[in-house]
């Protein structure tokens, strides 16, 4: 850990901050993206049988 | 070959499904290097002591979060004049990734600006127009949400990202348009080439700036994706319903 002096509580802030709105859009994003994956294939297995 | 054949959400799938590792992989790189040696490898600034390492997030993310609302005019833009569904979906997939771009951007800048400048926030050009600018954002969103015809939305929201230009446009030169205000001017100039930032610093920001350009990618992309699937799916749930 590198010494941050006297704004050690700005700079992990930021990067704290920062690095969970990522992380919350990325996890967001794959989530979103597994669901309508998911939603599809099931959407065109019933239209299948359907003919 | 041709780069409008992408236009077609079956081939644009195929070739997604072909890129994203790439693309994932690389992001996670870049940034990964880039944040750590930023974080773990410079030097406090003379002036401005560790407080400089906030350049690696605020600097990158204040970049996308204009590239991203550029990118969503040419996506609009195709949509209006070629109407295109994959432009259109891409610039409402870029929109929460560039809302979120820039909030860091907002964030790191007023936990930078307290200790530098004594305030969190001031009505200063480049501040107030990216403030603007995340309002374009969340209305851009809210507007494709409360328009239930894919296609009016696509048409409202793509005029809304024209007006919105004005102010991505403002974000980018705001420092030079009025020459006032708190913010510094922009740190690596690409017009002139006289950046402000010295070698030791630049390196590792630049990388931080190429992995989130990748990571923007990665997540469109991706984004684009789901999109379409959405899309395709609402598709075959009307049409089994008019047939039921």
């Amino acid at each position: 850990m590198p010494e941050l002096g006297k704004y050690a509580a700005e700079v992990l802030s930021a990067y704290g901050v920062s690095l969970l709105l990522l992380a919350a859009l990325v996890g967001l994003t794959l989530l979103r993206g597994r669901a309508a994956r998911r939603a599809l294939e099931e959407v065109e297995a019933e239209a299948g049988r359907r003919g | 070959m041709s780069l409008w054949q992408y236009a077609n959400p079956v081939k644009f799938l195929a070739l997604s499904e072909r890129v994203q590792p790439v693309l994932w992989a690389l992001a996670a790189v870049f940034v990964s290097v880039g944040l750590l040696w930023g974080f773990f490898g410079t030097p406090d600034d003379a002036r401005q002591g560790s407080t400089v390492k906030i350049i690696y997030l605020h600097v990158p993310a204040a970049l996308m979060a204009i590239n991203a609302w550029f990118m969503m005019l040419v996506a609009s833009l195709i949509w209006l004049i070629r109407r295109h569904h994959v432009s259109a979906l891409a610039a409402k997939a870029a929109a929460p990734v560039g809302l979120v771009m820039t909030l860091i951007a907002l964030v790191t800048g007023a936990i930078w600006g307290q200790p530098m400048w004594g305030t969190w926030w001031a009505w200063d050009p480049r501040l107030t127009s990216f403030l603007i600018l995340f309002l374009f954002y969340l209305g851009y969103i809210a507007l494709w949400q409360a328009v239930e015809d894919p296609d009016t939305a696509a048409d409202l929201t793509s005029v809304l990202c024209l007006v919105g230009s004005v102010f991505a446009v403002l974000s980018r030169y705001a420092v030079q348009f009025w020459n006032q205000g708190l913010h510094q001017g922009t740190s690596i100039p690409v017009a002139t080439g006289n950046r402000s930032v010295a070698d030791v610093f630049f390196y590792p920001l630049v990388l931080a700036m190429i992995g989130f350009g990748l990571l923007f990618l990665a997540l469109v992309v991706y984004r684009t994706g789901t999109e379409i699937r959405l899309r395709r799916t609402a598709a075959l749930r009307a049409r089994m319903n008019r047939g039921a």
